[in-house]
């Protein structure tokens, strides 16, 4: 039981990670670009490369998957900066389906569709994060740093330009603000986060294939980021929860079928529905005070 | 010279096809501004539709083919009401992606109810394929009855978008949406039909395709979705001459591409000719380019 709970905790995680790129993306941004699952598997295949083709540990992995995955978004967004919102989307799906195919062809580099197996697990001074408990605790430690620095970065001058971006770029852009760079900004700092997520999933499941990077993936991160609240933190975070644990609450009632097609389909529902109702989803842009927890007051801060 | 022509003429059928899908993404987005993902599954259900009452109930081709463009007809209306109008007012954004939403929707619906794997498609009689030769080129008698119901198709929309009061409506609504209701015209009326057509148009090409390539399946909207946005986009989005010709460009493109360069390249030519077009020319063919003004 625990290890299952585990488990879900670990997926949860990883997923709020890459909900948070995300999240910086379209929360604070405003850009409707869902390129998170190319980047995601951008980081996975860099670190699970090094690891089994160099022997580099995990702890040059992480870093060099976060780079990898934030230097590809930084071209991406100088590419497609110029497009139009619904183009730009388009774009940016587009490259998925460009990443995956190349994940799936470059079969010297990759293996294809054969995937890399026995990736291993992090080690830190003969420690090694074998169980599922000790992972956990790696992936949650992870999911507060970068919260952490996405608050950070939402009180800074960057953050604000990205807002400022998000309420009016005409604006924004005669406030003397570099719209242009910004943006690209935005791109890549939202792929390192996803980045960091696929570093974290490849050395926990041990084995990668390009199936896992399509465009159903980085739907089901836009989804997760509009459920829990399109710009907020803790909203990456009670969204992945709520979009991990539904499927698993529909097969304990007894859904039985394909899980994937009835998963997909709640998927779609979810979209549809959130934004109908609750656009800004559960947390809004507000965020769970964790003073809250020491010093009493309000639970939730308004930005 | 004669396998270019062939190429050619393999390559205006499919392009036929795509027009009629890139119709819809055309007449929906120069009216309110607005890419709608669901309109690949909208073809695809059409050409479900259309299997089931052919296969499942029985019914004849030329009774099943009406009602299934009636009913995906209604499905374009019903999900414009559900998805769409609520967000009219909204940022660009909610529409974006409920229309995400519908499309993953109606995917994992058709594939819940109908399964996943593909199904043959039946062929009425009388459209059974005869083979025809001329001057080098193979042609069969359905890639014909494809082109011309789609050319009839076409110069019928062009004609009521042009010469009728309420395409005149349509076309108002399209230079000016805020000023169109005070002329009188029913935006709501408008966009429903608007919806309604292209989806009628769409599900005769699901149709079509079933016929074609004798085979229907949940995930046949997702490509052809993509390649007929690029034709629309390659036409000039929101133009219905436009969207035609940029289907049989595409159509033509994407023939050309398989047979002299290679089959494999087949899908990624839309996606090739998409990202040129939206590096260079976003405005497409007949479009106009169009200032921002802030």
């Amino acid at each position: 039981m625990e290890a299952y709970l585990a488990h879900m905790l670990i997926i949860i995680g990883i997923y709020a990670v890459i909900t948070m790129g995300q999240n910086i993306i379209l929360g604070y941004t405003g850009l409707f670009g869902i390129a998170q699952a190319a980047f995601y598997g951008i980081g996975a295949y860099t670190s699970a490369i090094l690891a089994l083709k160099l022997g580099l540990p995990f702890w040059v992995g992480l870093p060099a998957g976060a780079l990898a995955a934030g230097l590809f978004g930084w071209l991406l967004g100088l590419a497609t900066m110029r497009l139009g919102g619904d183009y730009f989307c388009i774009a940016t799906l587009g490259f998925v389906v460009i990443v995956q195919q190349v994940l799936l062809n470059w079969e010297a580099l990759t293996r294809g569709a054969f995937g890399l197996p026995d990736i291993p697990r992090p080690s830190l001074w003969g420690f090694s994060f074998d169980t599922r408990l000790s992972y956990c605790l790696l992936v949650w430690v992870l999911v507060a740093v970068l919260g952490l620095l996405m608050r950070n970065v939402a009180d800074s001058r960057l953050g604000r330009a990205f807002m400022a971006i998000r309420d009016n770029e005409t604006a924004a852009l005669g406030m003397g603000i570099n719209t242009f760079l910004v943006k690209v900004i935005a791109v890549s700092l939202g792929a390192v986060y996803a980045g960091v997520g696929g570093v974290l999933y490849a050395h926990y499941t041990t084995y990668i294939d390009p199936s896992s990077f399509s465009v159903m993936e980085t739907i089901i991160v836009l989804c997760m980021a509009v459920l829990g609240g399109m710009g907020s933190i803790s909203g990456s975070i009670l969204g992945a929860a709520a979009l991990i644990f539904a499927p698993e609450l529909l097969r304990l009632v007894g859904v039985t079928g394909s899980l994937s097609i009835y998963r997909q389909l709640l998927y779609g529902i979810i979209l549809v529905a959130a934004i109908l109702t609750r656009p800004r989803g559960i947390m809004g842009m507000a965020e769970f005070r964790f003073q809250a927890l020491f010093k009493g007051g309000p639970w939730i801060r308004e930005i | 010279m004669s396998e270019f022509l062939q190429q050619l003429v393999n390559g205006i059928t499919v392009g036929s096809i795509y027009a009629l899908i890139a119709l819809g993404y055309t007449m929906v987005y120069g009216i309110l501004m607005f890419i709608n993902f669901a309109h690949g599954e909208i073809y695809m259900a059409g050409a479900f539709i259309g299997w089931y009452l052919m296969t499942q109930l029985g019914l004849p081709f030329l009774i099943a083919t009406p009602l299934t463009v009636i009913a995906v007809a209604l499905l374009g209306v019903v999900i414009e009401k559900i998805a769409y109008r609520p967000l009219r007012h909204a940022s660009r954004l909610g529409p974006l992606i409920t229309a995400i939403g519908v499309s993953i929707f109606l995917q994992n619906l058709a594939a819940a109810i109908f399964g996943t794997d593909p199904r043959p498609f039946p062929l009425p009689s009388f459209l059974e394929r005869n083979i025809y030769e001329v001057g080098g080129v193979i042609l069969d008698s359905l890639q014909i009855w494809i082109f011309f119901l789609s050319i009839l198709i076409m110069i019928g929309l062009d004609l009521y978008v042009n010469h009728t009061r309420m395409g005149k409506a349509m076309r108002a609504t399209k230079i000016n949406k805020q000023v169109a209701p005070l002329m009188g015209i029913n935006l709501d009326t408008v966009i429903s039909l608007v919806f309604a057509i292209g989806s009628g148009i769409a599900a005769l090409g699901g149709i079509m395709v079933g016929l074609y390539y004798n085979s229907v399946s949940p995930t046949m909207g997702f490509m052809p979705g993509l390649v007929a946005f690029t034709a629309a986009v390659l036409g000039g989005i929101g133009n219905i001459r436009g969207a035609m010709i940029g289907g049989m460009l595409i159509g033509i493109l994407e023939n050309l591409g398989a047979g002299y360069i290679s089959s494999g390249f087949k899908q990624g030519i839309a996606f090739f000719v998409l990202i040129a077009l939206l590096l260079f020319r976003q405005e497409g063919i007949m479009g106009k380019v169009e200032r921002e003004k802030v």
